[in-house]
């Protein structure tokens, strides 16, 4: 059964652009305020949701989404405030995701974590230090409960173990553009476009780039090439750079807008 | 016949523990790591090297020394220790340092990151960085930094660049990861130097094997010294890089006890403390499946104990698997407890050893009153306590 996020690429092929993707850890900086801050981001016209499992030791992650996680595990997130968030999301018309590290996975209970994403109308959930070696449940839970399981490739994934991965893949494949932690870059790597290259030499899935995208010129730059473009830490220094949580909420939507139009082809 | 440990350990696993769980970006580099690993068990050139490096440079084999005095204080059993204590860097630490460092140069990189807690293995890192011309860098928790501030000089004068780091707990799970973030971005330079059993698959496999030297020296030792094996074998356990290393070889001789002795901090049943196995559930820490402290939502908690190089809420797979078998057991030791231990060593023996390793002297004292005055027992006298200094100072109130 196709998720809501397969069906969102399936449109937007038809519309002839990139998606945008915004990320925002689940609880930063305040559980509403987090609502609010994704609403803003929908309302500009960012296309689809990553919702971010606040993690104690987020060894993918630059110092924003860093500070994002402890700023919301200091009150208390906990998986339920996660799930809520997803389901409140899903409500504002979007398809959304849950960008985890696997050990709350494992906690929560591999299988009853992927039904609980679909019982709160998820798509799915990225895995971004899941190894294919390591995904036996989690590939056969996700498949029987409907759930896009998205790993992610890197520029240092080699020829061979390339197809592995994206054959796992369901929803989209995530590209990191560069071999490194999430954070805002001045320019988005050069090895961005030759991975989605490489990615579509052994898949017929979407591909959707992440790392370092924080700008409607990135956005535009990638948009030619892949069909999704990632967006987080840009997004949450709205948010920590504002004098005021009404203020960061409004540059978000700001940002969300410029971004959807870099978007458009 | 294979040992059924040995035999358990595919694709870096361990029974249901191990494994790989990192970002994909790291793969390849922890793919190359095994292959150099592998071929380098198997090229006599290199095991020549590293063997001369640890008889000309390391002092190895490090000696046994029989403790009369602090056995009257362990139900007289006999204890023997073997001296880890007396290495160049005072500590195990070195045997593995310089097994990657040689690896290091065989993979043609420039680069050594390291993380410490203690500064034990930071020294050792700076050290063999030193010896073989390689940039080291290393990322310690700040606390830690303030804790061991002597080590952090050592490492400076070593030429190693310390990072302290100021995120989480600031303590040595914040440091790996701090490690970690920097072998994603630099990887194709750079070697992380792990300075336990514990992360991603080859590590605990690896550093295993850099540290079975304890092991098979010791067993060969006792086997000459009294013509049989000991009762047990005994020590500390934080990561669990020492006790690895002096269990390993034991693990086909079913009538040595393995006993590991975790930090238990204010007491396990206080929540303060760092006694993995024993207080922890399964789980997924720093790219490996063990036990770890972590709360219901798999948020790791901090850890406690008065030991800095134990003070880590995780611990090796292949520890979590001795334990699952029953093949070894593992207690935990409070601060308390190490520290009587560390003042008995001192005043019966004349040998001031690190608090970490106190903690192995807490468990010789309960399993030698346990097993008798027959028993005898081996303790992996990992480290010596210069650095602990101030803090035994401060504990025994001691003005300095």
């Amino acid at each position: 059964m196709a998720t809501a996020l397969d069906q969102l690429f399936v449109r937007l092929r038809s519309e002839n652009r990139a998606a945008l993707i915004g990320y925002m850890p689940a609880g930063f900086p305040t559980k509403e305020l987090c609502i609010a801050a994704i609403q803003a981001m929908v309302d500009g016209g960012v296309d689809a949701i990553e919702i971010g499992y606040p993690y104690s030791d987020p060894v993918m992650d630059g110092p924003v989404i860093q500070a994002a996680a402890e700023q919301s595990l200091s009150q208390g997130t906990s998986a339920g405030d996660v799930f809520d968030i997803l389901e409140a999301t899903v409500k504002m018309g979007v398809p959304a995701v849950v960008m985890t590290y696997w050990n709350p996975i494992e906690r929560f209970g591999v299988e009853k974590f992927a039904l609980e994403i679909t019982k709160r109308g998820g798509s799915g959930v990225i895995t971004p230090d899941l190894t294919i070696e390591e995904s036996a449940d989690w590939n056969n839970f996700t498949s029987a409960h409907d759930v896009n399981r998205i790993y992610v490739v890197a520029p240092s994934t080699g020829d061979l173990r390339l197809p592995q991965v994206t054959k796992q893949c369901s929803g989209f494949v995530y590209a990191a553009s560069l071999m490194g932690v999430t954070g805002t870059r001045t320019s988005v790597s050069g090895n961005a476009r030759s991975l989605v290259e490489r990615i579509r030499t052994t898949t017929d899935l979407p591909v959707s780039v992440g790392l370092g995208v924080s700008t409607k010129e990135q956005a535009h730059e990638v948009a030619q090439y892949a069909d999704g473009v990632i967006v987080g830490s840009a997004f949450i220094r709205q948010i920590q750079e504002a004098p005021t949580s009404e203020e960061g909420i409004a540059n978000v939507r700001a940002l969300a807008t410029s971004l959807a139009e870099g978007v458009r082809r | 016949m294979n040992s059924p440990v040995v035999a358990s350990e595919i694709l870096g696993h361990f029974g249901p523990y191990g494994g790989r769980f990192v970002p994909e970006a790291l793969i390849a580099a922890l793919d190359e790591l095994d292959a150099a690993h592998l071929a380098a068990q198997h090229d006599p050139e290199f095991q020549h090297t590293l063997n001369e490096l640890h008889r000309t440079y390391t002092g190895r084999p490090s000696i046994i020394t029989e403790a009369k005095r602090f056995a009257e204080h362990a139900g007289g059993a006999r204890i023997f220790l073997k001296r880890e204590d007396l290495n160049h860097t005072g500590s195990h630490k070195i045997n593995n340092v310089l097994g990657q460092a040689l690896l290091t140069k065989r993979m043609g990189k420039k680069r050594i990151i390291a993380e410490t807690g203690a500064g034990q293995h930071g020294v050792a890192s700076a050290t063999a960085a030193a010896l073989m011309g390689l940039e080291c860098v290393v990322y310690m928790g700040e606390e830690d930094t303030k804790r061991q501030s002597l080590n952090v000089a050592r490492m400076k004068l070593l030429g190693a660049e310390v990072i302290p780091v100021t995120t989480g707990s600031k303590t040595l799970k914040d440091a790996i990861n701090e490690a970690m973030r920097d072998w994603v971005t630099n990887v194709e330079t750079t070697h992380y130097l792990l300075g336990t059993v514990a992360g991603p698959h080859p590590f605990p496999s690896m550093v295993r094997d850099f540290h079975r030297i304890i092991g098979v020296e010791s067993r060969a030792q006792m086997l000459e010294m009294i013509g049989r094996l000991p009762d047990a074998v005994l020590a500390c356990v934080g990561g669990g890089s020492n006790a690895i290393g002096i269990f390993h070889p034991f693990i086909d001789d079913v009538d040595v006890q393995l006993i590991g002795l975790e930090a238990g901090g204010r007491g396990v049943e206080t929540g303060l403390h760092a006694a993995t196995i024993t207080g922890g559930t399964p789980g997924v820490l720093h790219g490996t499946r063990s036990y770890v402290l972590q709360d219901a939502n798999g948020q790791t908690i901090e850890s406690h104990s008065i030991s800095a190089g134990l003070d880590y809420p995780g611990v090796g797979p292949e520890h979590a698997y001795l334990h699952d078998i029953g093949r070894a057991t593992y207690r935990a030791i409070t601060d308390d407890q190490a520290m009587n231990a560390f003042a008995l060593m001192c005043k019966t023996e004349g040998i001031i050893p690190a608090i970490e390793t106190a903690h192995a002297l807490a468990g010789a004292i309960q399993v030698g009153n346990e097993m008798g005055k027959e028993a005898v027992l081996l303790i992996n006298l990992s480290g010596r306590g210069d650095k602990d200094v101030q803090t035994a100072a401060d504990y025994f109130g001691i003005p300095l």
